[in-house]
């Protein structure tokens, strides 16, 4: 399997779900 | 003057060095990820040693050092800031998400400042040339210092959220 890390575009798209994924942590660590 | 430098000035004169070094830091992040990287297997072989022996110690230099003074003065402002250890911990129990936010993106800095110090340095060294390194483990240090600069530039987008949506009333 290609690692995704090795495309670019899949580093930006992934940064951008983990962006998601940390902005859900933030909502449910501070409530 | 007494009344112009004042402690909120030196708070804000330690954010605008710490945004300066990011600039830095962040900005050659992403002229390695986007622009070298991707181009140097179209550039004819005759001119790789231009990019490889002069232009990539030199934006390592500048690669490196931003990425110091950026977690310099970012400790420095947190600390000023008097949130530091709170934001270490996340906030957590605090039930502030500006808090949390911070302590996030403190927390995606420090492994990227981990990986350039600890993995992309290092790396970068043996393929340079600056440390003595065979054939195999050349290629193998070159393959994990670019793999951990991908990293970087991943997690630059939610370190980056992080660090904006903290001071910008987003939460």
């Amino acid at each position: 399997m290609k690692n995704p890390l090795d495309s670019l575009g899949q580093t930006v798209l992934l940064g951008f779900i983990l962006t998601a994924v940390v902005v859900v942590l933030i909502h449910v660590i501070s409530a | 003057m007494n009344e112009i430098v004042t402690f909120a000035w030196w708070v804000f004169a330690f954010r605008w060095f710490h945004v300066l070094s990011a600039i830095m830091w962040i900005g050659l992040l992403w002229y390695f990820n986007f622009v070298q990287t991707p181009t140097m297997p179209k550039i004819p072989a005759e001119l790789k040693p231009g990019v490889g022996k002069f232009i990539l110690p030199e934006a390592l230099f500048w690669f490196r050092w931003g990425a110091m003074s950026t977690i310099v003065t970012g400790i420095i402002l947190g600390w000023m800031n008097g949130y530091i250890g709170e934001a270490l911990k996340l906030g957590i129990g605090d039930h502030s998400a500006n808090l949390t936010a911070i302590g996030f993106g403190i927390w995606l800095g420090a492994i990227m400042w981990f990986n350039v110090w600890f993995i992309i340095w290092p790396g970068q060294k043996k393929n340079l040339g600056l440390v003595p390194a065979g054939d195999d483990e050349k290629k193998r240090a070159t393959r994990i210092a670019g793999l951990a600069s991908r990293i970087n530039t991943m997690l630059s987008i939610p370190m980056l959220y992080c660090m904006l949506s903290a001071s910008h009333g987003v939460f």
